[in-house]
């Protein structure tokens, strides 16, 4: 059975939301937003998982304007949410504002957006990050704009639960507190994790393989999900089925 | 220009603070290039709570001392390249936010009180720059530290919205955070895609999703007058053409060329 890297980061996105009623993505996340529309293709019938994407007119339920999403997530109601980051450390700190040092930096980058608030306030908050590289996975951030952990006395219901990145999976546990490697994808191995990543992890001396999904759930992501995705994100979902008509010439899909 | 906007931008004048919404919400485009000809400097910008094109255009123009903002970027055409420079040059002064902090100074605001607190930001380098927000106990519990953030009170809310009707009530839908600015400010001034004859408040429809005209100014008809953006329920975002001024705007040489063949003074 052939299964495309992107595939395998989607059904492990669509793992790591088990159990969620209300999932967030930003604007233009593609892979986040097709791991949660499987998961809600997977929950159909038990549970209803609601979807936001940010700035989207189709996926957005509010109408409150762009901080009901904010309020939501302060009152509990939003369980998993994705940030990414140009830089991102062994701590867990998010780094959405540039290079350097700051205000002046070499490099800049947007800014923080709600990272600062959703990284407290949402239980379920996973690291996606594809470029896995030093220069992205540091020892430490240029600039927090959002800190990993906190002190007791600082109101935290969220945080970091999982970092994902096009080689591996991570989970972080605030306690100790870092990163722990869950598992290595199809194709890569500890050595090369290690040779990529700036700051000091642990892991088993063989970590697992990340598992792909089976049959029937990769039959809902090539059939019902890559539509649904389509809508919103076109571009990625044509490239999508032309990478699986390379892959796949006859076009079976297992 | 129309005589309509060049009446709105005669009110701005130098040093005041604008607050401009993100871009999917209704962007005043139409205004940009009026904006810039009126030629009032050492704006200070509040995004509400990220900025984008307009705001890359005013910085690229020179009339930007300072922006308060969650993010400036143009999605998916990449990063704000004026913006982006500016900062490299230290031209512009940024006091970096995260969006519902921004959106709770504008409540302060509406509420006519003097702060509003917001959970998140403690241990993150966005607070410890703001020299203007602070850390309280919540005085109703033992050890719970709360960010506190002043009212943000704009001069002037610009924002683009469907329609307008002949007492100057706006439709606004279901983007509150229009509505927001528009409390917030001192003055709120709106272009439409079209004025209706009919009173917006007379349907209970429509009502529920109307800016009263208590809080707006001035307005002026401006078609398709949030392009490149798009306006919901409208039209969508051309986003070719914000990758054009992507690529145009990577040299100050560039933008001036793009500015001048483009944006409709």
């Amino acid at each position: 059975m052939t299964v495309l890297p992107r595939e395998i980061l989607i059904c492990t996105i669509a793992r790591l939301l088990q159990d969620v009623r209300h999932v967030a993505v930003g604007a233009s996340s593609p892979m986040p937003a097709a791991g949660a529309m499987l998961r809600r293709a997977l929950d159909e019938g038990q549970r209803k998982v609601r979807l936001s994407i940010l700035g989207s007119v189709e996926h957005n339920f509010f109408t409150n304007g762009s901080a009901e999403l904010f309020d939501s997530a302060g009152q509990g109601r939003l369980d998993a949410f994705f940030l990414g980051g140009g830089q991102i450390d062994g701590m867990a700190n998010v780094n959405l504002v540039g290079v350097g040092t700051y205000p002046q930096m070499s490099v800049r980058w947007p800014g923080s957006f709600g990272s600062a608030y959703l990284y407290f306030t949402v239980p379920r908050v996973i690291l996606f990050r594809e470029e896995h590289s030093p220069r992205v996975f540091v020892e430490k951030v240029d600039f927090i704009s959002a800190p990993g952990i906190s002190t007791p006395e600082t109101y935290r219901p969220g945080g970091p639960v999982a970092l994902l990145t096009s080689k591996a999976l991570f989970s972080f546990d605030s306690q100790r507190p870092g990163f722990r490697l869950e598992s290595v994808h199809p194709g890569h191995d500890l050595q090369e994790i290690l040779d990529a990543t700036g700051f000091q992890f642990d892991h088993d001396d063989i970590p697992p393989t990340t598992p792909g999904p089976d049959a029937a759930t990769l039959s809902l992501l090539r059939d019902r999900v890559l539509n649904e995705l389509s809508e919103t994100y076109p571009a990625f979902a044509a490239q999508w089925r032309r990478d699986l008509a390379e892959a796949i010439p006859d076009g079976a899909s297992a | 220009m129309s005589e309509d906007l060049r009446a709105l931008v005669r009110r701005i004048q130098p040093g005041m603070t604008l607050a401009l919404p993100v871009d999917y919400a209704g962007v005043s485009m139409a205004i940009t290039g009026p904006l810039i000809r009126h030629g009032a400097g050492d704006l200070h910008l509040v995004c509400v709570p990220t900025g984008g094109l307009q705001v890359d255009q005013l910085i690229g123009a020179g009339l930007v001392r300072s922006v308060e903002t969650s993010a400036v970027s143009l999605g998916e055409a990449g990063g704000a390249p004026r913006f982006n420079d500016a900062i490299k040059r230290g031209n512009i002064r940024v006091l970096d936010a995260t969006c519902p902090a921004i959106h709770a100074g504008l409540m302060a605001a509406q509420k006519g009180v003097p702060f509003m607190p917001t959970r998140g930001l403690i241990g993150s380098d966005i607070l410890s720059n703001r020299a203007d927000w602070q850390v309280i106990q919540n005085p109703f519990a033992t050890g719970d530290s709360i960010a506190v953030i002043p009212a943000i009170r704009p001069d002037i809310a610009i924002f683009h919205a469907p329609m307008a009707d002949r007492d100057g009530n706006v439709w606004i839908g279901r983007r509150r955070e229009l509505a927001a600015m528009a409390y917030a400010a001192t003055q709120t001034l709106v272009t439409v895609e079209r004025i209706v004859d009919h009173s917006l408040l007379a349907d209970e429809t429509t009502a529920a999703g109307t800016l009263p005209a208590l809080y707006v100014e001035a307005i002026a008809k401006a078609p398709r007058g949030a392009w490149p953006y798009g306006l919901w329920g409208e039209y969508a975002t051309d986003t070719d053409e914000l990758i054009r001024y992507a690529a145009a705007a990577r040299t100050a040489e560039g933008f001036a060329a793009y500015m001048e063949q483009e944006v409709r003074a």
